[in-house]
């Protein structure tokens, strides 16, 4: 999300970044400009609700990728082991809390805004819960939490639906009137939803035009990208939809004219591999991580990091004529919160809907919301798909994880699989 | 036989040791009836009782399995729990548990939960998700996670949990609590006597035994060990937190605490006392389990505190068991310990109260290390008194 790296720049690229910058800039004059400013996480973000109050979000999460992007986690990473933090634990959490104990410079240089209300979404993950308990020891701001209960049984109950509207009017909208000092605007919140539905539509266009050979995107590296308005400070507003709109325009004419995505090494029409991806990414090496599937003609066809912060897909959007409901029902449906046995079948889907080769997961060693069973998915997965599967690990912003040696070895004898099962065939 | 403190230990060890859960087979074949397990740290084992089913706790394989297959589903950076417990199911060991609750308090065991799903299919398999609001939105969807248990539980066990029953049940559940508080209370008195290597089995045993039965052990310990004359020793009294859910092995506890520690609190199968106070025995027993869960309980990682009051509690724990310091011992790789780790610290810097941390697996091999660890913490508070 909100990346820049150096990449062949088309429109939608510069348009967002255009955007990020936007925002950062926003946010540093916050404080002169009388705007409150919400922490909040990217997965089950009610960035409508917050917008509805004229608020800004900041997403600590991309303040660590953006981090890791630049260099700069491995140092913050150590600046809060420094304090007591364990080696042991999310990587995130610790970028973030050694970003701000140097000073909270966001990733376009400008200083962050302290929060006004730490808005906790606890969803997908309960790391987020020690998380916002850290930031709250570190924030003399009120904090209010939204659980969104786990769908352990594959589905969403009317109890979990209840649960969580009930928050939302309850418990969030209250605390977000406080620290507003605004009563809800519920029009205002209808055409932003309204707004989201019509860029979610977009978003699960451009998804699917992977199904094409060649495909036009890469739905991983590329779409990291992909996901970095709708993902973050910008669902709801036209600069939004207008982003999907481009990018769209620009996907629909790579498919008219059987263009493959852009990689940092030119555009990748020679596509040798269909993969599917499980787990974030790295984001210390980035570049070099794409590179190594590049170089090997991989295009990513489908991943489930890219729907952390929303799965789409299924036919879920946002419904103005259901504000609180559709967004209640919105956190309960993002990837994290899915159970494994739901996990395996959404990537058995895209496997089969996206005609993989294979499929391929990224164990990220700070993140026991992905990682914990993916050992065992793998399994589940190459049974019902008959599809090789294989198996990397690296982490998110902690460089001293990122192996290129050995995801490479590991990836040799992955293709090497993946031939023999093509012969076999 | 008379039950001298060494014989319950005795007996307590070899529950603790023996892996294939025989109590909970013969306890199942006596009483005609089934059994339900648990994973960490809390789940209310009033109602699976009140269904006249056994709660089993279960917590990972200790130090004297070995993983065979357990390790092939997980990374090396997850803790040991889940693959112990893989192991145990995998080698048939659980096979009399005709349910198994995977409590949230981590995404590992929520994880978990989901491998169960596909690696067990046709158990009762249960994730419960307690709710992180104590407030009247918790209360409506804990109420509806209760009510589906309660109805699973009346399928799998034929009986019907009845305002009866489940007040028979809480009732026996609070005179354990009550027993395990008098038992936590004599060991602050009297650390030289009530070992923590016996009172750590004892725990352990409420995993496995029968509410009655274990309590019946409770009393005859405390008799016994009230008219014992273990000679006093001149140890530095701590307060160990961060091993609520992997626990370290008994080696670790008796290394820990011949290193020159009495341990006068601790987390280690802290389900079993959750609750601070009674729970309400009368006209709704289930709305009484529902307050109990959202009312006074016991602060730990696993519950989300939203106010200023983080590690207060251990704080507190200090002053009223007069500890002199405190050791985090938590497992590795354990998210939810290690991430409150620093933000108690923080609080017990500011108290003036002196700690040291390390981190074990179940089945640790570095013992000796670790004693010498704390064995230092206890001289220096020795010699330097609180800092
Ligand atoms: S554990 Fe995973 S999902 Fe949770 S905060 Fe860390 S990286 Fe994000
Ligand atoms: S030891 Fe910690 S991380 Fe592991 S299962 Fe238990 S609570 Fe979760």
């Amino acid at each position: 999300m909100n990346i820049q790296v150096d990449i062949q720049k088309e429109d939608s690229m510069l348009i967002q970044k255009q955007m990020i910058a936007g925002h950062f800039e926003k946010l540093s004059k916050a404080k002169e400009n009388n705007k409150k400013v919400v922490y909040t996480f990217v997965p089950g973000n009610l960035n409508e609700l917050i917008r509805a109050f004229d608020m800004l979000p900041v997403h600590p999460e991309v303040n660590a990728l953006q981090s890791g992007m630049r260099k700069m986690s491995g140092g913050y990473i150590q600046e809060a082991e420094k304090t007591g933090h364990s080696e042991d634990v999310c990587t995130y959490v610790k970028c973030d809390i050694g970003m701000m104990k140097k000073g909270n410079i966001g990733p376009t240089g400008l200083p962050l805004p302290k929060p006004d209300l730490l808005l906790l979404s606890y969803t997908g993950c309960f790391t987020f819960l020690k998380w916002f308990e850290l930031l709250k020891q570190e924030y003399d701001c009120p904090i209010v939490m939204l659980q969104a209960p786990y769908q352990a049984e594959g589905e969403i109950t009317p109890e979990m639906r209840d649960y969580v509207t009930k928050q939302l009017e309850e418990v969030v909208v209250p605390a977000l009137e406080d620290v507003s000092g605004k009563k809800l605007d519920r029009d205002r919140l209808k055409e932003l939803l309204e707004s989201s539905a019509r860029a979610e539509e977009l978003l699960v266009d451009i998804w699917n035009s992977a199904k094409n050979k060649p495909s036009p995107i890469d739905a991983y590296f590329g779409g990291v990208f992909y996901i970095g308005p709708i993902f973050t400070a910008f669902r709801g507003l036209p600069e939004c939809e207008d982003y999907y709109r481009i990018l769209k325009a620009e996907v629909d004419y790579r498919v008219a004219n059987k263009l493959g995505p852009v990689t940092p090494e030119g555009e990748l029409n020679q596509q040798k591999y269909r993969i599917v991806i499980e787990g974030p990414p790295n984001w210390t090496s980035f570049r070099d991580f794409w590179k190594i599937f590049a170089d090997e003609g991989v295009v990513m066809v489908a991943s489930t990091y890219t729907k952390v912060g929303g799965l789409y897909e299924n036919g879920f959007r946002h419904d103005p004529q259901r504000p609180l409901e559709s967004l209640g029902e919105y956190c309960l449906g993002c990837y994290t919160n899915h159970s494994l046995p739901a996990r395996v079948e959404i990537l058995q889907n895209y496997i089969e809907d996206f005609e993989a080769d294979g499929f391929l997961i990224n164990s990220i060693k700070s993140c026991n919301s992905f990682s914990a069973g993916q050992l065992l998915m793998m399994r589940e997965i190459e049974k019902k798909t008959g599809r090789a599967g294989g198996f990397i690990e690296s982490d998110l912003v902690d460089p001293r994880y990122f192996s290129a040696a050995n995801i490479k070895n590991r990836l040799e004898s992955y293709f090497q699989m993946i031939e023999a099962k093509r012969v076999g065939a | 036989m008379k039950m001298t403190a060494e014989n319950i230990i005795n007996r307590c060890e070899e529950l603790h040791d023996d892996l294939h859960f025989n109590y909970v087979k013969q306890w199942k074949e006596a009483n005609d009836a089934k059994a339900i397990g648990f994973m960490p740290v809390y789940v209310p084992r009033e109602l699976i009782h009140a269904a006249g089913m056994l709660p089993v706790g279960i917590m990972g394989g200790g130090d004297n399995m070995e993983i065979i297959r357990g390790d092939a589903f997980f990374q090396s950076y997850i803790c040991r729990i889940p693959r112990s417990t893989i192991e145990l199911g995998l080698t048939g060991r659980l096979d009399d548990l005709d349910g198994l609750l995977f409590p949230a308090i981590c995404d590992v065991i929520r994880n978990l939960s989901g491998m169960w799903q596909m690696m067990f299919e046709g158990k009762y398999i249960k994730y419960l998700d307690v709710p992180q609001n104590f407030g009247e939105q918790g209360r409506a969807f804990y109420s509806a996670e209760l009510a589906d248990m309660a109805k699973a539980f009346e399928r799998i066990s034929g009986n019907k949990i009845t305002d009866d029953s489940l007040n028979t049940s809480i009732a026996l559940y609070n005179e354990n609590r009550r027993l395990i508080a008098e038992l936590y209370d004599l060991r602050a008195e009297a650390p030289h006597k009530v070992l923590t290597s016996d009172l750590f089995l004892l725990m352990r045993a409420s995993n496995i035994l029968e509410v009655t039965e274990h309590s019946q052990m409770l009393r005859d310990y405390m008799v016994s060990i009230r008219n014992s004359d273990r000679p006093i020793r001149d140890h530095v009294r701590v307060v160990v937190t961060g091993a609520f859910c992997e626990q370290p092995p008994l080696s670790l506890v008796r290394a820990m605490e011949n290193s020159g520690c009495f341990i006068v609190d601790d987390d280690w199968v802290l389900g079993n006392r959750y609750h601070l106070d009674p729970i309400d025995v009368g006209d709704r027993p289930m709305a009484a389990l529902i307050e109990a869960y959202l009312g006074k309980t016991v602060a730990t990682a696993s519950r989300y505190e939203e106010g200023d009051d983080k590690g207060m509690y251990l704080v507190n724990q200090v002053r009223d068991r007069n500890a002199e310091g405190v050791i985090f011992a938590s497992a590795s790789f354990c998210d939810p310990a290690l991430l409150d780790r620093p933000m108690i610290q923080d609080v017990l810097t500011r108290e003036n109260i002196p700690y040291t941390a390390f981190k074990y697996a179940e089945n640790t091999g570095q013992i000796q290390v670790i004693k010498e660890q704390t064995g230092t913490f206890a001289d220096s508070i020795k010699l330097w008194g609180v800092q």
